[in-house]
């Protein structure tokens, strides 16, 4: 499994550059590769000085929302009253999205150091890092660094004689999409179903256990010892003045070369998927382009001239998300690639809201209907109506999650629908 | 016991494995009543310990009972209902026992776009199991999974907690011989 995946684009590698090196697993090779450097200087600095560099990087959250990371940092109290807590999100299950293993997997005590630098900012003296269940392979690499950080001193009490104590555990989830949603994975990390609730209250004001809590993804939380160490003006010489930095992307289904890459924001879409990854195999033509992950619009293979950044897919009509995009050839039948999709957020969806729980279920059952051929053209009609009862009408946004592909498939590709309907 | 594990690391032990030993009474040997006070010292609230003891019961029996849900209502002051609704809640907690070797096929979008159903028929057909069914020799079952997160590698499929990527239908009396 060859890391990162050589191509033509000049970019630095920073995240990336010790993926496939086994050395950079251990503590000793870590360090060697010039890791923990940062956590002294952080430990010197004032939790609001940390903050501060952060947001000047400009650096957003990675786990797809894109929300300025040092701002969301800045909005936990200043005068702690009692524990505060950071829980890094590991619980990637986004169809799509299969980056944030890389990092568990190849770096783990990047992510611990920029942990504990991003717990040293919000004044946390505890770390949950919530890995999904079926992840036993890396939650196991990250928790066999987290006990030799332990043992070395750099977690623990009095961390590096700082004075300063900081506890690192690793949570593992059990199977469900929805703890990957901050309030789903604070519900489940309190031993509860992983249903997400009503914001506000914020988790900066009462989050797991009633306390105040900052959840960060893990490519965010990885990012941070650089930013710390280089400062905000390095970060910003790659991406772009909203969207700086550089971003994991992972690129999956009708591809050459799908995997993860690094690449600096801004890059086009279509560089992506043509250079970067090679393009569909064996000649054929790409029909269409989920570009952020399974939750977001889809893309005619005419649209894929559009900047990866937060607003350039947004205004090209989807999102960048987790930057995961997935490629469909011009074979692929598009209903029934949305039918899996939908089939997905059907099981995924918790239960608590009605428009969810009923919404996705009926659009996959009304999907596999039109797909095996005894759908009408008033399944279409009905398939937009439940697009609209499903949009900004619920707890969390799963609802809206399906609604993205599914109404710009049926705008895009209603062809395919009808003539499915009409055979 | 098997060896002490570190505090920290007392809710992310791997909980689908095919080396079960089963236990009745989950909190009555030292591993049992060690594990317990290593997870619930990492919460200031007992019942955040509840995710880590399903696991552990899974981890022992391979699958979660009723039993063993009473015995963890017990050991964290919870009801039997309430543990109930939380396992049942996740898919990975096995709610009945499954075969030695627990394969996930996952079927999601970005495998299904390879070759994730073909994959999984190949695998039915291969341990002479439907769905979700343990063979008769206890061996096996396969069941479809929705992503698991190896998108890029199509088709992933999990055994236990060990991944298997890029697995084509021609693969799979190969990966059963392995298994074994």
């Amino acid at each position: 499994m060859g890391y990162p995946y050589s191509h033509d684009l000049e970019v630095n590698t920073l995240l990336s550059r010790h993926f496939g090196d086994e050395k950079a697993r251990t503590l000793e090779g870590w360090k060697e590769l010039g890791g923990y450097a940062t956590l002294p200087r952080a430990l010197e600095m004032e939790p609001g000085a940390i903050t501060e560099v952060v947001k000047e990087s400009g650096l957003r959250g990675r786990g797809g929302a894109g929300f300025p990371t040092g701002v969301k940092w800045s909005f936990m109290p200043q005068e702690p009253t009692g524990p505060h807590y950071l829980c890094c999100n590991a619980d990637e299950s986004e169809p799509g999205a299969f980056k944030d293993r890389e990092i568990l997997r190849w770096v783990p005590h990047l992510l611990i150091e920029g942990c504990l630098i991003a717990a040293r900012a919000i004044r946390a003296e505890h770390v949950y890092i919530y890995v999904r269940g079926e992840f036993f392979p890396f939650s196991r690499i990250v928790t066999d660094a987290v006990v030799e950080a332990y043992e070395a001193g750099y977690v623990g009490e009095n961390i590096l004689g700082s004075g300063w104590n900081c506890d690192v555990t690793v949570h593992i989830g059990a199977g469900a999409y929805i703890a990957g949603e901050e309030t789903g994975l604070m519900s489940s990390l309190m031993g509860g179903r992983a249903e997400p609730w009503i914001k506000p209250p914020f988790p900066a004001q009462a989050g797991v256990f009633g306390r105040p809590t900052t959840v960060n993804n893990v490519e965010t939380l990885a990012a941070v010892p650089m930013i710390v160490a280089e400062g905000a003006d390095w970060y910003r010489q790659w991406g772009t003045e909203k969207s700086p930095g550089t971003k994991l992307w992972c690129c999956s289904g009708h591809l050459v070369r799908p995997g993860t890459y690094e690449l600096p924001m801004g890059i086009a879409l279509k560089d992506v998927i043509y250079d970067v990854c090679g393009g569909a195999p064996n000649g054929k033509k790409i029909k269409a382009v989920i570009p952020g992950g399974s939750s977001t619009a889809m893309l005619t293979a005419d649209e894929l001239d559009c900047e990866g950044t937060y607003e350039g897919m947004a205004e090209a009509g989807s999102a960048l998300g987790t930057a995961s995009p997935i490629v469909m050839d011009e074979d692929t039948n598009i209903v029934r690639a949305m039918r899996r999709i939908a089939q997905f957020y059907a099981h995924e969806s918790c239960g608590q809201c009605v428009q969810c729980r009923e919404g996705t279920s009926w659009t996959a059952q009304l999907l596999h209907r039109i797909e095996r051929g005894e759908g009408s053209l008033s399944d279409i009609d009905t398939l937009y109506h439940l697009c609209e009862q499903m949009t900004g009408r619920t707890i969390c946004p799963l609802a809206d999650s399906v609604v993205f592909p599914l109404r710009s498939s049926l705008d895009k590709f209603r062809d395919e629908y009808e003539a499915l309907i009409r055979c | 016991m098997k060896n002490p594990i570190h505090p920290a690391a007392a809710s992310s032990q791997a909980f689908q494995i095919a080396e079960i030993r089963p236990i009745e009474r989950l909190f009555e040997d030292d591993e049992g009543r060690d594990r317990l006070e290593k997870a619930l010292s990492r919460y200031p609230e007992k019942r955040a310990a509840l995710l880590p003891m399903l696991g552990y019961a899974q981890e022992r029996n391979g699958w979660v009972s009723d039993e063993s849900m009473e015995q963890i209502a017990g050991a964290l002051d919870l009801t039997p209902a309430y543990v109930r609704s939380v396992a049942t809640f996740y898919t990975m907690y096995n709610k009945h026992p499954v075969g030695r070797h627990f394969i996930q096929v996952c079927t999601c979008i970005s495998c299904h776009l390879h070759e994730a159903d073909e994959v999984f028929e190949r695998f039915l057909a291969e341990t002479g199991t439907r769905a979700g069914e343990v063979s008769e020799d206890g061996k096996y079952t396969v069941i479809e999974a929705e992503c698991l997160g190896a998108c890029g590698f199509a088709t992933a499929v999990q055994v236990n907690d060990r991944y298997f990527e890029n697995v084509t239908p021609d693969q799979i009396p190969a990966i059963l011989d392995e298994l074994d």
